[in-house]
């Protein structure tokens, strides 16, 4: 149990395990007095993980919320928003503009309106000709969109996993417990900073602004939301635009996090932001952002205190517990309002 | 035809197989306040959507104002001055009463600023429960909500569906002024539906009567209430 950080350390292939090397702090393990500096790293190592999860699955329980479905491709859009920022990063290196804050940003916009655009057109492509269609239409369509994006990933930037050489490095000790030191990263700090600033911006657009009042009315009731005049298929088509730049956001930061980028890791990823959408009840938006974090903080714990091979049956074992006992998620209202 | 807000020639229409209407055909001059009249499921609220668009036209014209509005989107012609208060209110129930009111201007391409005040001294009670959520309110506040939201958009044409539907007397006695009050002093044309055809056809200037998806008589307010069969019918009392 006190060998987690070394063993973390030791793993190949981060994607498989993205908190097994979350652990930056130090490879000696922790002393029984410094229990609770490694606690306290685990806990900025979960929320940082929390917040890339929340993110994404901000996306889901929005569309949810619109349209009512599960758009399994949103996964996918994440790993596109990855590969967008990867394309992005290596021609500003190769250009000599890499480097800054400057440069992070730009790669950041630059992922957020190309992976929009791939959130447009799959809406518009596999899911708008089947509304009105049964419930199960756009569902399979999601999944065939999912191993449509997959696929064409695959084939147009190779099926092997793509490194990244660390573009983010150092950070600041935050205090020292024996010979365990409690770090918190410079990336860290940019996926928490980043996330609180998009978020910011995405909670402004939802609740004060007409474009956010409108996407409500879609929620609550499309057919009166057209009867006053607003178009609903131009609301919906923003919900995915909004929903793929959040992922594409998520996509860029775990990218630069962990270094790899390959065309099926939108799947682990996805499911876990989906059952972070589930937990915090879907269709609530702050209960995305709160179950994104308990998936991160969940899993993080589970590896540092547990087993890191299990991390993914901890964080599903979430998602049947919750549909078993809470099927309403911890923020998500019962059906009772509907008129 | 000039003076006429809203023209329905041979409308049919309905759901999946189900015919609701089987050409109807009506006009609404402007400024005037015309009701129709029927029994529950005879078409009255299909006839409303469909002025909407939603359900569309299988057949038969829809002019306002001249302009052919058959084929248009529905958000396209609520934007173009017909507002609708439907069939259930249709409240958004996680929304304040005061967003409630900001939308139905804004979903129109309107300013709310201009018309909120006229709005809020039509029904005071808003005014006092601007911030309290739309699914909270009476069922009469909910009422006006919905009248006073279709209102923000500043409409030429106001489609009004049961508006007295399960409200206490004295507050359908209060929304029946309303209308009268924006049709005198504004001018607003208005399209009623009711169950309720004694109040109904007092206020209105015309009336039609709709017996499953077909007009079976029409005339003035004062016409149609002499009718023997009007009486029979619809003002048995047991309403």
């Amino acid at each position: 149990m006190r060998q987690g950080p070394l063993r973390c350390q030791m793993l190949q292939n981060p994607l498989r395990s993205p908190t097994a090397c979350v652990t930056v702090g130090t490879t000696v393990p922790p002393q029984k007095e410094s229990a609770l500096a490694y606690a306290l790293q685990q806990l900025i190592n979960g929320i940082s993980l929390g917040m890339i999860y929340g993110l994404i699955a901000v996306g889901y329980t929005m569309v949810y919320g619109i349209i009512g479905m599960i758009n399994f491709a949103h996964g996918d859009i994440f790993m596109v928003g990855a590969f967008v920022a990867l394309i992005a990063i290596t021609l500003l290196t190769s250009s000599d503009l890499m480097g800054g804050p400057a440069a992070i940003i730009l790669v950041l916009a630059i992922s957020m309106v190309f992976t929009a655009l791939y959130g447009w057109t799959v809406e518009r492509v596999a899911y708008r000709p089947l509304r009105g269609s049964f419930r199960l239409a756009p569902l399979i369509s999601a999944i065939g969109m999912s191993i449509v994006l997959q696929n064409f990933v695959q084939v147009s930037q190779g099926a092997r996993v793509k490194p990244l050489e660390p573009q983010v490095q150092g950070g600041i000790e935050l205090m020292r417990d024996g010979n365990f030191v409690v770090q918190l990263s410079y990336m860290q700090m940019l996926i928490i900073g980043s996330t609180l600033a998009v978020l910011a911006v995405f909670t402004w657009l939802v609740t004060q602004t007409a474009l956010g009042r409108a996407m409500r009315a879609c929620e609550q009731d499309r057919r009166m939301a057209s009867l006053l005049g607003i178009n609903t298929d131009r609301t919906i088509s923003l919900a995915f635009v909004i929903g793929a730049s959040l992922a594409a956001v998520a996509g860029t930061l775990y990218l630069l996090r962990y270094g790899i980028a390959d065309f099926f890791m939108g799947f682990i990823v996805g499911v876990k932001a989906f059952t972070a959408a589930v937990l915090g009840g879907i269709g609530s938006l702050p209960g995305a952002v709160l179950g994104g974090l308990l998936i991160g903080l969940i899993e993080t714990f589970w590896s540092a205190y547990f087993s890191v091979q299990y991390k993914d049956v901890a964080a599903f074992s979430i998602l049947v517990l919750t549909l078993i006992f809470l099927p309403t998620g911890l923020l998500g209202r019962q059906e009772v309002e509907k008129v | 035809m000039p003076g006429t807000m809203l023209e329905v020639e041979g409308l049919a229409t309905g759901y999946g197989a189900v015919e609701a209407l089987k050409g109807v055909s009506l006009h609404v001059d402007k400024g005037e306040i015309v009701t129709l009249i029927g029994a529950n499921g005879a078409g009255k609220s299909t006839l409303l959507m469909s002025i909407c668009g939603d359900p569309r036209a299988r057949t038969g014209r829809i002019l306002l104002d001249g302009q052919d509005i058959t084929a248009k989107p529905t958000h396209e012609i609520m934007r173009s001055g017909v507002a609708q208060s439907p069939e259930g209110r249709r409240i958004f129930p996680r929304m304040s009463v005061l967003e409630n009111l900001i939308l139905g201007a804004q979903a129109a391409g309107q300013d709310p600023a201009p018309q909120l005040p006229k709005v809020f001294a039509l029904f005071p009670r808003l005014e006092e429960r601007q911030s309290q959520r739309g699914g909270t309110l009476s069922g009469g506040e909910q009422q006006m909500l919905a009248i006073g939201r279709a209102l923000m958009s500043r409409p030429r044409l106001l489609l009004l569906d049961e508006p007295s539907l399960g409200l206490a007397p004295l507050i359908s006695r209060q929304i029946f002024a309303a209308i009268r009050e924006l049709n005198e002093r504004e001018g607003l044309t208005v399209l009623l539906v009711e169950q309720n055809a004694n109040q109904a056809l007092r206020l209105a200037h015309r009336g039609y009567v709709l017996v499953t998806g077909r007009i079976t008589m029409s005339g003035s307010g004062a016409e149609l209430l002499a009718r023997p069969e009007i009486r029979d019918a619809y003002l048995g009392g047991g309403h």
